[in-house]
C-alpha cells in the first residue's frame, strides 16, 4: 500500500496560533512518513511539552507526550526495548537545551538509532514567550521585559560534541527541504538531531519570517531581499565522514559551519556519521539475539503463566548445600 | 534465646572484611548452619572502618543480636568500636603489633566518638593505650588472642618467593579466618571450599590464601585453641540451601518475573542490584532454543531512569528502574506521569539513612510516606514492603504482576538492612510463582474496533495493547486525557477520567487476596499486638518467639501491601488487642500514623530506631518485655548498633 501524507493526519484540530512554524514542521513530518512509507503502527512518535509537545496528537501513529525536557529518555527507553519501532522524537528548543539539555548529550554518548526533531524559536511560547537557551544575548523580545542576558546555546555543535551521528539544520518555512532532511535523518543509521529554526509569529518579533527572508536587506540592485538562509549542500559542503580519519575534520568543518548565524545562515546536513556503532549494535554485542528477539518480545511465561526464564544458574551459583 | 554464635570482622574499608565475612558464612553454611550476617560501612572508598557482624546457629536465625561472641580485627580501630559488644566468655583477635597505639590519636576515629572515648577511658580509670583497652576487656571475662600477623606474612612471603610484604598485606583477612577457625577448631576443610569457591577461578589467589589460611589456623590450634571454649556444630542435612543478600534476591526475583529491561543511575545501596543482573544478563528458558536477554541501561541521572523504563514498559517490556531515596525524589515527576498513563512501571526503592544525602551507606525506613505519596495528584499506585530477603525474592515477581494486571506503577520498598544483609535459606520455591500479565489485546483482536487506550470500564482497567501493535494506534499523554489519550480539559471527560484511575484501588480491594497483603505472627486473638513492615521483621518474630516461650500472649501483624493499606483487615486485627505496639526504623512511626489516619485505629506505644544500624533482636526483645511489664514509655528509642 502506497501512503499518503493524508494517512498520518489524525482528527486533532490543531491548536497552534495562526503562521506558526510548527505548521510547517507537522506536514513535512507528514510527508516524510508517508513517502518513506512507514506504516502508521511502526511509527512511535514521542514529544515533550510545550507547543512542539502536542505534534504527536496531530500524527496518526502512535504517540506519546511525555514531560518537559524528558522526550529523549522515553524515547531511548522505547527504542531499546522494541528495536523494530521507527522512534522520533519531537520537542522544543526550552526543552531540549533547557531542562533536558542533559538528556540531549547523554543520548549522543548512546546513538541509540532513532531521530531528534528540535523546534527552535527563541522562546518559550505556551509560557507566553520568555527567553529560550537558543534566544541570542542582549535580543529583547516582545514578551521580556528587558534583553536576554544568557549567551545562547549552539544546538549544532552541542549535538557534534556530544556524539550525534547526523546533526542537521533545516527551516520550518521551507517545508520540502526539511522534509527531505528529516527523511534522511530517519534513513540514518544512528541518532540523529535536527535543529529546525522556526518563526514563533507571537512571541519572538525579532527571528521573524521576514527577518529570515531576509526582507530588511533589500538588494538596491535588484530590490530584492536577501535572504539569510542558504543551503550547505549548494556550496559542494560533504558532511558525509567516509572513514574514521575523516572524523575530526568533518566535525571541526561542521562547528565552523554551525557558528555562522546572523546574516548567514547554512542549513542542511552538518555531518553524518554511519561508522560508529549504533546502540542496538553495541547491545547486540552482548545479546546475540537482541534484535530478533527484543526484549519487548520475549516470551516470559507459557500459557499457564508459568515463568519460562530457568534461573538455575543463580540458584546454582549462590548454593550453600 | 539461642543466641548462636555471633563472629565480627572488622578493619578499614578496602582490606577485605566483606571477602572473609563471606568465607566465614559460607564456611558455617557448608557446615549446615544457618547463617545471618550484616554489612556495615561508611561511604568512603578506603581507610574509614566497617565491619560484618555475622550469627551462625543450628537453628534459623532472622537478625543479629547484641552479643559479639568473637571480635575478629584487623586493626586497631575495630577493637575501640566493638570492645564493649564482646560478650564475657568472648575472644578479641588483634594484631599484635598494635598493641601499642594511643586509641585516642587514631586518625579515622571522629571527634564526637573521641569525646566519648576520653570521657570512658576517664571513668575506667585506665590508660589510653590499645593493650590498656585490652586488659580491662580481659576483667570481664574476655580473651585476648595476639597473633603476630607481620610475622605471618613474612612466612608468607618467604614460601611464595615474594620480596614485597606490602603486596600481601591484604591477607590478614584470611590469615583471621584461619586463627578464628582454629580456635573455634572448625572443619578446616569446609573452610578451605568456601575460600576456594570465594576466589574461583583464580587459581594463583587461591594457592596463596589457601596458604594463609593454614598457617593461621595451625598457629591458633597450636597456641590458643585450649583455652577458647565455643564450638560451631556440623549439622548433617539433606535441604538444599542457598545463601544471599536482598540485592541478589531482587535480581533474581525480576529477571524470574520476566524484567527484560532494567534502568539505574548509581547509588548506594541499589546499584548492585542492577550489576548483579547486568553480570547475568543472558538466561536460557524452558523454551527450546530460546534465550532471555535483560537489558541494563546506566542512564545520565534518575530522572532518565525513571522515564526510560516507563517507555520500554509502554512497548509491552517488562521493565523497571532501582534506586535509593536521592533517586527517586528525582523520579517523582515521572511517577506522576506513569500514574496519569497507567504504565506498569516498577521502581526498586532500597531506602537508606534520610533526609537529603542522610546516611548513605546506613540503613533506615524514613521514606514509607513519601513512597506513598510521592507525585503530584492523585492517582493509584502499590507500594510493597518487604520483610526478609525471601520476601525480596518473591514480591519483586508481584511487583510486576501487579503493575501489569493494575495498569499503574509499582513501587517495592526495600531497606538498606535487606540490602545487604545475607541470610542462608532452603531454596526457594519457584513452583509457586506464576506471572499474570492483564488484558492484553493483538492485532487481531483489534481488527475493526477504533480501539480506546484509556476506555471507561468498571474495573478502572482498560485492555491494554503495547505499542507496534496493527490496529492499535493509540496515544498517551502528561494531560488529562480522553479515552483515546489526546488531551483533554472537558469536565465531565475529567470527573470521569478521574475516577476511572482512582476506581483501580477498589478492584485491588476486590482483587488481591488478604494473604498477599499481610502476614501474620502468634496468637490472633493476643492482648498485645505488634504492627511493624519491612526489616524489622526478623528481630520481631525472634523476640516475639521468645516472649511467648516466656509466656505472654502476643501477636504480629506485618503489613507487605503499605499501599493502598488492607485498612478493613488491619482494623479489625489491631481493634482486638489491648495494647498496639508499633515497631519502626524511623523517627514518627509513619504506619502507626497511616494505620490511624485510614483505620482511626491508635497505636499505644512505639518502638522506633533512627540510629542508622538496623534493630537487633535483644533490643526489640526488651523493649517489647518493657511494654508487656507495665515499665514502658509511650515511645521507646533503640539505640544498639556501632
Amino acid at each position: 500500500m502506497v501512503l499518503e501524507w493524508q494517512d498520518f493526519k489524525s482528527d486533532i484540530f490543531v491548536d497552534w496560533c495562526p503562521g506558526c512554524g510548527n505548521y510547517g514542521i507537522l506536514a513535512a513530518l507528514q510527508m516524510a512518513l508517508a513517502e518513506l512509507n512507514l506504516e502508521p503502527h511502526r511509527v512511535v512518535l514521542v514529544s515533550g511539552i510545550g507547543c512542539s509537545g502536542k505534534v504527536p496528537h496531530f500524527v496518526k501513529t502512535y504517540g506519546v507526550h511525555t514531560l518537559h525536557g524528558r522526550t529523549l529518555p522515553f524515547a531511548q527507553g522505547i527504542k531499546i526495548a522494541n528495536p523494530n519501532l521507527e522512534v522520533i522524537a519531537i520537542g522544543g528548543d526550552g526543552d531540549g537545551l533547557g531542562i533536558g539539555v542533559g538528556h540531549l548529550v547523554n543520548a549522543g554518548r548512546r546513538n541509540v538509532d532513532m531521530t531528534y526533531l528540535i523546534h527552535d524559536n527563541g522562546v518559550y511560547g505556551l509560557t507566553k514567550g520568555q527567553a529560550s537557551p537558543t534566544l541570542q544575548r542582549g535580543l529583547k523580545v516582545k514578551a521580556i521585559p528587558s534583553p536576554n542576558i544568557n549567551e545562547a546555546v549552539n544546538p549544532i555543535m552541542l549535538a557534534i560534541a556530544s556524539g550525534y551521528t547526523f546533526v542537521a539544520r533545516a527551516y520550518a518555512y521551507d517545508t520540502k527541504h526539511l522534509k527531505e532532511i528529516i527523511k534522511k535523518a530517519i534513513q540514518h543509521k544512528g541518532l540523529a538531531m535536527v535543529d529546525i529554526l522556526q518563526p514563533c509569529p507571537t512571541y519572538n518579533d525579532i527571528n521573524t519570517k521576514e527577518w529570515y527572508a531576509g526582507e530588511d536587506r533589500v538588494d538596491p540592485k535588484t530590490g530584492k531581499p536577501t535572504p539569510r538562509l542558504y543551503k550547505l549542500e549548494e556550496l559542494g559542503y560533504d558532511p558525509v565522514v567516509h572513514n574514521s580519519d575523516e572524523d575530526l575534520g568533518k566535525k571541526i568543518a561542521a562547528i565552523e559551519k554551525a557558528r555562522e548565524w546572523g546574516d548567514k545562515i547554512p542549513i542542511g546536513v552538518f555531518y553524518k556519521n554511519e561508522l560508529i556503532p549504533t546502540f542496538q549494535e553495541r547491545i547486540t554485542k552482548r545479546i546475540p539475539f537482541y534484535i530478533e528477539n527484543p526484549p519487548a518480545k520475549q516470551k516470559i511465561c507459557d500459557d499457564e503463566g508459568l515463568p519460562v526464564t530457568d534461573v538455575d544458574v543463580f540458584f546454582e551459583e549462590l548454593k550453600i548445600i | 534465646m539461642d543466641k548462636g554464635f555471633n563472629w565480627m570482622a572488622g578493619g578499614p574499608q578496602g582490606s577485605g572484611v566483606d571477602t572473609a565475612a563471606n568465607i566465614f558464612g559460607k564456611a558455617c553454611g557448608y557446615g549446615g548452619l544457618y547463617v545471618y550476617g550484616r554489612r556495615e560501612y561508611h561511604s568512603n572508598i578506603k581507610g574509614l572502618h566497617s565491619y560484618f557482624h555475622l550469627r551462625v546457629s543450628s537453628n534459623e536465625v532472622l537478625a543479629n543480636v547484641n552479643d559479639v561472641d568473637m571480635l575478629a580485627a584487623f586493626d586497631a580501630e575495630t577493637v575501640v568500636r566493638h570492645i564493649d559488644e564482646v560478650v564475657p566468655g568472648g575472644g578479641i583477635i588483634v594484631d599484635e603489633s598494635q598493641l601499642n597505639v594511643k586509641v585516642l590519636e587514631i586518625p579515622t576515629l571522629p571527634r564526637e566518638f573521641k569525646v566519648e572515648l576520653r570521657e570512658h577511658i576517664k571513668n575506667k580509670g585506665i590508660g589510653d593505650s590499645l593493650a590498656d583497652l585490652l586488659t580491662d576487656a580481659e576483667k570481664r571475662g574476655i580473651q585476648v588472642f595476639q597473633v603476630p600477623y607481620m610475622d605471618l606474612l613474612k612466612q608468607i612471603a618467604s614460601k611464595l618467593g615474594i620480596e614485597k610484604l606490602s603486596k600481601i598485606t591484604r591477607m590478614v583477612n584470611v590469615l583471621t579466618l584461619g586463627i578464628s577457625f582454629g580456635l573455634l577448631d572448625y572443619d578446616a576443610t569446609l573452610v578451605e571450599k568456601a575460600v576456594r569457591t570465594t576466589f574461583s577461578e583464580k587459581l594463583k589467589i587461591i594457592e596463596m590464601n589457601m596458604l594463609a589460611l593454614n598457617l593461621a589456623f595451625d598457629y591458633a590450634k597450636t597456641n590458643f585453641s585450649k583455652n577458647f571454649s565455643h564450638r560451631l556444630p556440623i549439622i548433617s542435612t539433606e535441604e538444599r540451601r542457598i545463601f544471599l543478600s536482598g540485592n541478589q534476591a531482587v535480581a533474581v526475583g525480576k529477571i524470574l518475573g520476566g524484567c527484560r529491561v532494567q534502568t539505574y543511575y548509581p547509588i548506594t545501596p541499589a546499584a548492585d542490584e542492577s550489576e548483579y543482573i547486568e553480570a547475568h544478563q543472558i538466561l536460557g528458558t524452558t523454551v527450546l532454543n530460546m534465550k532471555a536477554g535483560v537489558v541494563v541501561i546506566q542512564t545520565e541521572d534518575e530522572i532518565a531512569a525513571v522515564n526510560m523504563a516507563s517507555g520500554a514498559a509502554l512497548t509491552g517490556t517488562r521493565a523497571a528502574t532501582s534506586t535509593s531515596g536521592p533517586g527517586f525524589s528525582l523520579m517523582v515527576e515521572g511517577l506522576s506521569w506513569a500514574g496519569n498513563n497507567e504504565v506498569p512501571v516498577v521502581i526498586t526503592y532500597y531506602q537508606r539513612g534520610a533526609p537529603s544525602t542522610g546516611l548513605p551507606t546506613r540503613h533506615g525506613q524514613d521514606d514509607l510516606k513519601f513512597a506513598i505519596n510521592a507525585g503530584h495528584g492523585e492517582f493509584p499506585r502499590i507500594v510493597l514492603a518487604s520483610g526478609d530477603i525471601r520476601e525480596c525474592f518473591y514480591d519483586a515477581v508481584m511487583a510486576f504482576n501487579y503493575a501489569e494486571k493494575f495498569q499503574l506503577p509499582v513501587i517495592h520498598l526495600i531497606d538498606k538492612a535487606l540490602a545487604n544483609s545475607s541470610q542462608t535459606f532452603p531454596l526457594f520455591d519457584i513452583k509457586r510463582i506464576k506471572i499474570y500479565r492483564g488484558e492484553v489485546w493483538d492485532d487481531k483482536r483489534l481488527e475493526g474496533i477504533e480501539y480506546r487506550r484509556f476506555l471507561f470500564t468498571e474495573t478502572g482497567v482498560s485492555p491494554r495493547v503495547v505499542l507496534g501493535t496493527r490496529n492499535g494506534v493509540h496515544w498517551y499523554t502528561g494531560d488529562e486525557h480522553n479515552e483515546f489519550g489526546h488531551i483533554s480539559e472537558e469536565p465531565i471527560n475529567r470527573t470521569r477520567m478521574m475516577e476511572k484511575r482512582m476506581k483501580k484501588l477498589e478492584t485491588i480491594e476486590k482483587e488481591v487476596p488478604i494473604s498477599e497483603r499481610v502476614n501474620f505472627f502468634g496468637d490472633s486473638d493476643a492482648e498485645n499486638m505488634i504492627l511493624s513492615w519491612g526489616s524489622p521483621k526478623g528481630a520481631i518474630i525472634e523476640a516475639l518467639n521468645e516472649l511467648h516461650r516466656e509466656g505472654f500472649s502476643l501477636g504480629f501483624l506485618q503489613i507487605r501491601m503499605v499501599h493502598p493499606l488492607p485498612s478493613e483487615h488491619v482494623r479489625e486485627t489491631l481493634k482486638r488487642a489491648k495494647r498496639i505496639i508499633d515497631v519502626e526504623m524511623n523517627y514518627s512511626g509513619q504506619l502507626g500514623e497511616i494505620v490511624r489516619e485510614k483505620t482511626s485505629v491508635s497505636m499505644n506505644f512505639r518502638i522506633l530506631k533512627y540510629n542508622g544500624r538496623p534493630m537487633t533482636t535483644t533490643e526489640v526483645y526488651e523493649a517489647l518485655k518493657r511494654v508487656l511489664t507495665g515499665n514502658a514509655p509511650e515511645r521507646q528509642v533503640l539505640m544498639y548498633g556501632s
